[in-house]
């Protein structure tokens, strides 16, 4: 397996917003988290990736246990992700903002920095040709020079991908990726995330646009009320009555 | 690039002047203030990395001066150790309490830390004004001896103190470039930016915190050292709130995480209060609105202020740039710029 | 025995003054999740303005508190509109700074005014009197019954008015506050209103038995921010039950433990606590 939940349970106070839930995230593949408005797929995402410690349960990664690792860890492993609002250093260019997504592989430290040695060079260039590189994948090279503030929703979300992506990660979590730009913009996004699985990279994603993880997802796991109620392929998933009385009955964002 | 080369030219040009200074101005008592400003910036500077680049604001950095002071002050004086080693062990103590009050203090954010170091910074003033037996309480520490001689060189008359502190605050100044501008730099930024978004691209904030910290106190204490050998005289008031208010002046006036704002601030401020002189103790009655319209205002301060009309400037010039972007196009001007976070 | 019973009395006046003050904080930080550095300058201000008041123009004690209520109260009202309020979406670090600066530049003005001096103000409750076999002061039974009364007042005019508990509704949710039609603009102004005044109340009751100075406020201020992070930051009974804990612990500690380190006491206190607490005792933030 290469990501696995075993009955990850997070509890706040006496609110249970992550119910014993068991998933696996399947290597190569976009995978794709649903389900109504504070179901706790942000959660679930937070415990994933180390954000929040689980009250109970395991996550495990290529057969280790990551479950108590703190975030910064569980990045050096090769897990990546994005948030629902991307917070940019809006003062400085695009360029700038994604070198620093690729430090996590770097060694040098005050004195290499103080002293420019040769390791310090070599890295820093490492870290500037990483992020032309990401920044290239995900299609921004025409605002590399531009500063964060001053570009679109779209290309925001992308330069998110491609901080993300700079740390070199087998598997990126995306945040609802699509929040807040246009449905023309959305078909980019999605081409986006088919390219970074074709480069081998795992995704997984929380999104509230439904068609789009219908058509997008390969694997489909869905939230209500902190507990799984159904997981399969979008065929599966649309044809589940769990799900449908789950999306009817709550209020339906999709 | 072209202007990366003017960059280096005012860099040079006021290296120059600030060497040449003493021979152009006669005058002992501007050579003193000159001397004593560029204490204060060595301060600031440490301040600066801190709450301008990292999004810390300590308000403990009065104490860390007033221990680097002490240390140097009592080392000289009741131990009589050479006052080179001195100065390193003052600078090494100073670092080792920051480390331990870092450890402690980093672990809070925003208004706590804010308040936590405070606190932090007054029981150092009061730890130094009640230890009678060993600061000489408010008596103070008098007789610190200058630096003691390097080979031929002395550092018994005040233009060779005056050159002595130049040299420190080059090289501080010289570190302080070349961390901000590099993958460690970037590094402080990015926590700045978001901790959240920092620790989720791989970065130790805690590690990097303590770094940045200690570095900072470090510097803080060097000041401190150099403070006590040149005014030969200290007193627990060094270490009080107000001088941490001071350095904040200094810092803000002339720009929060910019790289020349310590030198601009401080520099500035202290020559106009030299010419207020009679205001002496009501200076704060203009410094103190100045600090809060020049954070409602103006945020990022004199060099701030000057990098934004700079960046309008030059984007007239180029038309192909849309309007409503403030073209930015050097890497390098990513440090100039606004602190976001607090 | 009589020590104890002496320093505990102590305790619960130094207690009230703490108690007052910090609530003050409390409730500004509740409501804007400012940390008002200013606020000490505010409390010193109260001191001038009453003992200004029965110097120069001879006014009763009590009409001079009520005229140091008002104008501190209104120099609240007009921190807030002219820095704070401008502020509003600024990042964390504004806030403060803009806070030293009006600390700075009222303490200068304070100086200005009435000069560096150490003052004393007279009251006609300085007889002594024997309660319960102790001796002790009128004034000093007048800080500790005063304090009560107000935090009675203010409980009531939280709990019982429709104005104040638009304070508590805004102080719970800023957004949800706003959706359902308070005004957060005059909720903000109120509450720096009502601030000022408990520091001028505050320091009016309490200065005959201290002095007055520029600088009175420094280490009334610091102690009542370390109050407000033991109570929790933005809580009224918080602020209360902390400000007496404070005040009993400090005079013990400076008969039993060292006079000289008494003021050190708070800060190891809260060193402790957020050594071992980051977020403060009793934080909200539970997630």
């Amino acid at each position: 397996m290469f990501i696995e939940t075993r009955n990850l349970t997070k509890q706040f106070g006496g609110l249970v917003a992550v119910k014993n839930v068991d998933f696996a995230i399947e290597k190569g593949k976009i995978n794709a988290i649903i389900g109504p408005n504070g179901a706790g797929k942000s959660t679930f995402f937070n415990l994933v990736s180390g954000s929040y410690t689980p009250s109970a349960g395991r996550v495990m990664f290529k057969g280790n246990d990551i479950t108590h690792l703190p975030p910064n860890k569980v990045a050096k492993l090769g897990v990546a992700r994005t948030f629902q609002t991307t917070n940019l250093f809006e003062q400085a260019t695009v360029l700038d903002n994604v070198i620093v997504g690729h430090r996590l592989r770097t060694k040098s430290n005050l004195f290499d920095a103080v002293l420019r040695t040769n390791r310090y060079k070599r890295e820093e260039k490492k870290c500037r040709e990483k992020a032309m590189e990401v920044l290239e994948f995900t299609g921004l090279t025409h605002i590399t020079d531009q500063l964060a503030g001053s570009i679109t929703q779209e290309e925001k979300k992308r330069v998110a991908f491609a901080l993300a992506l700079a740390t070199d990660p087998e598997v990126v979590f995306l945040d609802e990726p699509a929040a807040g730009i246009n449905p023309g913009e959305t078909e980019g996004l999605a081409e986006l995330m088919q390219k970074m699985v074709k480069k081998g990279i795992t995704v997984c994603l929380i999104e509230h646009k439904m068609q789009m993880i219908m058509k997008l997802a390969d694997k489909i796991m869905v939230l209500n009320y902190g507990e799984k109620i159904a997981e399969g392929t979008s065929e599966e998933i649309m044809n589940n009555e769990t799900v449908i009385e789950a999306y009817l009955g709550g209020d339906a964002s999709a | 690039m072209i202007r990366l080369h003017r960059k280096h030219y005012i860099i040079f040009g006021l290296v120059i002047a600030a060497g040449i200074f003493p021979f152009l101005n006669q005058n002992e008592y501007w050579l003193h203030i000159l001397t004593l400003s560029f204490i204060w910036i060595i301060a600031v500077y440490g301040l600066n990395l801190l709450a301008g680049y990292t999004g810390y604001l300590s308000l403990a950095h009065a104490g860390f001066f007033a221990i680097g002071a002490y240390s140097l002050g009592l080392l000289t004086v009741k131990t009589g150790v050479n006052y080179w080693a001195a100065l390193a062990l003052s600078c090494l103590i100073t670092s080792v309490i920051g480390f331990l009050i870092g450890l402690i203090a980093l672990r809070t954010k925003e208004h706590f830390f804010a308040i936590y170091t405070l606190c932090v910074g007054y029981v150092i003033y009061l730890v130094i004004d009640k230890w009678d037996s060993l600061t000489g309480g408010v008596r103070g520490l008098i007789g610190i001896p200058a630096p003691s001689n390097i080979g031929p060189l002395s550092f018994q008359s005040s233009l060779s103190q005056y050159y002595l502190v130049l040299f420190f605050l080059l090289a501080t100044i010289f570190i302080m470039y070349r961390i901000v501008h590099s993958l460690t730099g970037r590094t402080f930024i990015a926590i700045r930016n978001s901790e959240e978004l920092a620790k989720t691209i791989g970065i130790s904030t805690m590690k990097n915190k303590l770094v940045v910290f200690v570095l900072s106190t470090f510097f803080a204490g060097l000041a401190g050292a150099l403070y006590a050998s040149f005014i030969r005289f200290i007193g627990p008031d060094i270490g009080y709130t107000t001088v941490i208010f001071d350095l904040l002046t200094y810092l803000l006036v002339g720009g929060i995480g910019t790289m020349a704002g310590p030198i601009v601030g401080t520099i500035l401020i202290v020559s106009v209060s030299q010419s207020l002189q009679f205001l002496q103790d009501y200076r704060m009655l203009i410094f103190g609105p100045l600090l809060t319209l020049i954070i409602i205002f103006y945020p990022r301060g004199i060099v701030g202020l000057f990098n934004e009309m700079y960046m309008k400037r030059r984007s007239r010039k180029k038309p192909r740039l849309k309007k409503t972007q403030t073209p930015y196009t050097d890497s390098e001007g990513l440090q100039e710029d606004r602190v976001k976070e607090g | 025995m009589d020590i104890l019973t002496q320093q505990l009395f102590n305790g619960l006046t130094i207690g009230s003054v703490y108690s007052l003050v910090a609530l003050g904080l409390t409730l500004v930080y509740g409501i804007l999740h400012i940390p008002n550095f200013a606020h000490g300058a505010l409390y010193m201000l109260g001191a001038y303005v009453t003992l200004t008041s029965m110097l120069l123009w001879n006014m009763n004690y009590w009409l001079a508190i009520a005229l140091s209520v008002i104008v501190v109260g209104l120099l609240g009202v007009l921190m807030e509109r002219l820095v704070f309020n401008p502020l509003k979406n600024a990042p964390p670090i504004h806030d403060k700074i803009a806070a030293i600066g009006i600390l700075l530049f009222l303490e200068a003005l304070a100086q200005l005014m009435w000069g560096a001096d150490y003052r004393s103000m007279s009251t006609p409750y300085g007889e002594v009197v024997n309660i319960f076999g102790m001796t002790v002061t009128m004034q000093r039974m007048l800080i500790n019954i005063g304090a009560i009364v107000v935090m009675v007042l203010l409980y009531l005019f939280l709990k019982k008015t429709f104005v104040g508990s638009t304070i508590i509704a805004m102080a719970q949710n800023r957004k949800g506050a706003h959706l359902v039609g308070i005004n957060t603009n005059k909720v903000a102004m109120l509450t720096f209103l009502i601030s000022g005044a408990l520091a001028a109340i505050a320091a009016s009751l309490s200065s005959p038995i201290n002095l007055v100075f520029p600088g009175m406020g420094h280490l009334v201020i610091l102690k009542a921010f370390v109050i407000i992070i033991l109570g929790g930051m933005g809580s009224i009974p918080g602020a209360i039950v902390g400000g007496y804990i404070l005040g009993f612990s400090e005079s013990l500690g400076a008969t039993y433990i060292s006079n000289d380190y008494k003021d050190i006491i708070a800060f190891v206190l809260l060193i402790v606590i957020l050594s071992i607490k980051p977020q403060g005792l009793f934080s909200r933030e539970g997630f």
